[in-house]
């Protein structure tokens, strides 16, 4: 496996010299976070989706081309994960959770309701281009039931007619505001390029925390509830040091530090860790 | 029981996501004394806590992390599991949210008990705010001087990688977590060997859930007695408690573990009003599920697993007398038929079975010997599976037809749904009559 980036003249891709350039620059970068540069290619294939709007034929040899693996490795991967299209997707998905609690909280009835609306179904996409309708799986927001994505921001406490209007102002291109998470919806390119590790400065806008986030911290603050005092400060350092691992007991000397002889020539005729259990 | 903010404690401070909220409210102190500490010493003080995995298993971190081989010179690897994906779990992700430093100096005090300077924190792809907030919370601690080289001046050094999944429920699973994250298909290694001994690159790693890791800094902070003086003998401290579906104020909850639904529910405001409950899952929809004849059972990983369920991830889901239990496990089963990876034939064919016999009982289209037949697949999935998420699809089933034998009959004698849908929901609406029989706008579920 090589890290090293293909000469441009080779390539099989047909992205213009600026795009490939800018697509090696980034990939590099991912691949230098890792230290198995194939750790990168779920983020280079976000990575393809903020350009190309899903996972291109040119987008799978161009990470081929730079893991130095056939575009079959590539597209094995890519086919497995839902979050990479096959085909170019909306500006927008729209993930109605239909896994059992948010469907039957309504789920069901928003998905219906979006569907005729839009005239679309499951992984559909609006002849403008503007919406792909998803059914989502659980996306752990079940406290705000029903849950709809749009670019997998949170909304929360949906209805049928809160996501037709939802819905309406993605259509005419108007801001959406999600109940937690950025100032505004970005597109899917945009998304796409986050999800790559490439940050878009919009960290710090939105809450920490819906209602149902802090419902049993509110009952504790309004009943005077804490977790038990922490001890004096000495007294934790006793209660954290007080014991050495007793001798014998399970693991007990797999996390000693090496001391003798035996410890350190462990691995030399068995596997690394073989009696650890 | 009273409620125990530890976690959560800072939820509702002013831009509580920040370093400098957290450090007001006492962040990284637990480092600090972490960082003069033999890692040995931090290692056992979480093993005399008694702090469990609190992703679903529920086995000892302290141990787990005993059972990495001697240091021989390599890297090893501590990996945070961040997807959390299990239907009806929503802990980790508002952590993240709130209060990724929590994580964070979690992260750094078991790497540097572990001897680890390469952590990864692989959360999953489908939220978007908590992915920029990680990502913003790794680089603030950067700059404090809580990541990098040198850290503190106590030589140990660290660098960690966010990493964003791409939409796989299997990635949950710790195996197939560590190829994911090498860049291949999400599917799940034979084991042995543990990831202990040959997990990230064959590398030594621990991977551990998020609230697992947000649990050290208070632990190494405040001594391994206080965290087990709260819970139970067998199940020590504070979890993440997660109300969902038909009840009042749904939410996190953090309390001792052993607090029992009542005691949730009576916090909570009660199940939705003029409703009563019908069924819960005490820990995820892959935990068998509970009645009201459960809700005096201590939630703990012993008295749930005694009373024929598993602990899980506490993920609470609430369901009414509204709510047809063929219906929810119909959909569950959807769901691990879509997500199962496809590896090994038990649960490749037999989620496909389990789904297409629910979903002709669901229609009304159900015959006699077809609640035999769904035992039958489940039985030959349990156990015989790959993985534990074949045996996560059998729960609902078996625990629910054993419950509600006489509600799946009903479906096949009836030929069709008794259940008004829109029944359940929290608006009123008039079910489109999509599918031919009373199963309007239910049975047309999961992802084909």
């Amino acid at each position: 496996m090589t890290a090293e980036p293909v000469e441009t003249p080779t390539t099989k891709t047909r992205y213009d010299a600026e795009t490939l350039a800018s697509l090696t620059a980034d990939a590099t970068q991912i691949m230098a976070r890792y230290p198995d540069p194939r750790s990168g290619l779920l983020p280079m294939l976000h990575l393809v989706q903020s350009v190309d709007g899903y996972v291109s034929r040119d987008g799978i040899l161009f990470c081929a081309e730079m893991l130095g693996i056939t575009a079959a490795e590539v597209s094995a991967v890519a086919t497995f994960y839902t979050q990479y299209k096959r085909r170019p997707n909306g500006t927008y998905t729209v993930g109605v959770c239909t896994n059992t609690l948010c469907a039957v909280m309504g789920g069901d009835a928003i998905f219906d309701e979006l569907s005729d609306h839009l005239g679309v179904g499951h992984d559909e996409t609006t002849p403008d281009g503007a919406i792909t309708l998803e059914r989502v799986e659980c996306n752990a927001a079940c406290d705000y039931a029903p849950v709809v994505m749009v670019n997998w921001e949170f909304f929360d406490n949906q209805t049928p007619e809160s996501a037709t209007a939802l819905a309406d102002k993605l259509i005419l291109g108007e801001d959406v505001v999600p109940t937690r998470g950025a100032a505004s919806v970005c597109s899917f390119k945009q998304m796409s390029r986050v999800l790559a590790g490439f940050p878009d400065g919009r960290a710090d806008e939105g809450v920490g925390a819906g209602a149902p986030t802090l419902a049993g911290l509110s009952v504790a603050r309004e009943r005077g509830w804490t977790a038990p005092e922490a001890p004096a400060a000495d007294a934790a350092d006793g209660a954290t040091g007080q014991t050495s691992p007793p001798v014998g007991t399970p693991g007990s000397s797999a996390e000693r530090t090496p001391t003798t002889a035996p410890d350190t020539s462990v691995g030399k005729d068995k596997k690394s860790g073989e009696d650890a259990k | 029981m009273t409620l125990t903010p530890v976690l959560t404690d800072t939820w509702d401070k002013d831009r509580s996501w920040r370093l400098a909220t957290y450090e007001r409210a006492g962040g990284y102190a637990g480092l600090k004394k972490a960082l003069r500490m033999e890692p040995g010493e931090i290692v056992q003080a979480v093993k005399d806590s008694g702090l469990r995995g609190r992703g679903g298993a529920g086995f000892p971190t302290g141990m787990k992390w005993g059972f990495l081989p001697p240091p021989d010179g390599g890297p090893r690897y501590l990996v945070v599991n961040a997807d959390e994906s299990e239907p009806g779990t929503c802990k980790d992700i508002p952590l993240m949210l709130a209060s990724p430093q929590h994580l964070i100096e979690g992260v750094a005090i078991t790497s540097y008990a572990i001897g680890c300077d390469h952590a990864f924190i692989y959360v999953r792809g489908e939220v978007l705010h908590v992915y920029r907030r990680l990502l913003n919370a790794v680089e603030e601690a950067y700059r404090a001087g809580y990541l990098g080289k040198n850290i503190q001046g106590s030589g140990f050094d660290l660098d960690i990688t966010v990493h964003a999944g791409a939409g796989a429920y299997i990635c949950g699973e710790e195996t197939a977590l560590l190829d994911s994250l090498e860049g291949l298909r999400g599917q799940p290694r034979l084991k042995p060997p543990f990831p202990a001994v040959a997990g990230l690159y064959a590398r030594p790693t621990v991977v551990n859930n998020v609230e697992s890791i947000a649990s050290v800094p208070a632990i190494v902070a405040n001594g391994a007695d206080w965290f087990a003086s709260m819970g139970t003998e067998k199940s020590q401290g504070h979890g993440l408690f997660s109300l969902s579906g038909h009840v009042t104020r749904p939410g996190q909850y953090e309390a001792p573990l052993g607090i029992t639904l009542r005691e949730l529910l009576d916090l909570a405001g009660g199940v939705r009003a003029g409703h009563e409950l019908k069924f819960w899952t005490p820990g995820g929809s892959s935990t068998p599920i509970f009645t009201a004849d459960h809700l005096d059972t201590p939630l703990d990983y012993e008295s749930v697993g005694a009373a024929g369920s598993m602990l899980g991830t506490r993920a609470l889901q609430i369901f009414d007398e509204t709510v047809c239990v063929v219906r929810a496990v119909s959909r569950w089963t959807d769901f691990y038929a879509h997500e199962s990876c496809g590896k090994c034939t038990p649960c490749r064919e037999g989620t496909y079975w389990l789904k297409q016999v629910l979903h002709r009982i669901e229609a009304g289209e159900g015959a006699d010997g077809d609640l035999e037949l769904l035992l039958d697949l489940c039985d030959n999935i349990l156990g015989k599976a790959f993985c534990a998420l074949g045996d996560g699809a059998t729960s609902p089933i078996t625990s629910s037809v054993q419950l509600f034998r006489d509600e799946y009959q009903a479906h096949i004698d009836g030929h069709g749904c008794p259940f008004d849908p829109s029944a359940s929901a929290l608006f009123p609406y008039t079910p489109k009559t999509r599918t031919p029989g009373a199963l309007a706008g239910a049975g047309a579920g999961g992802h084909r």
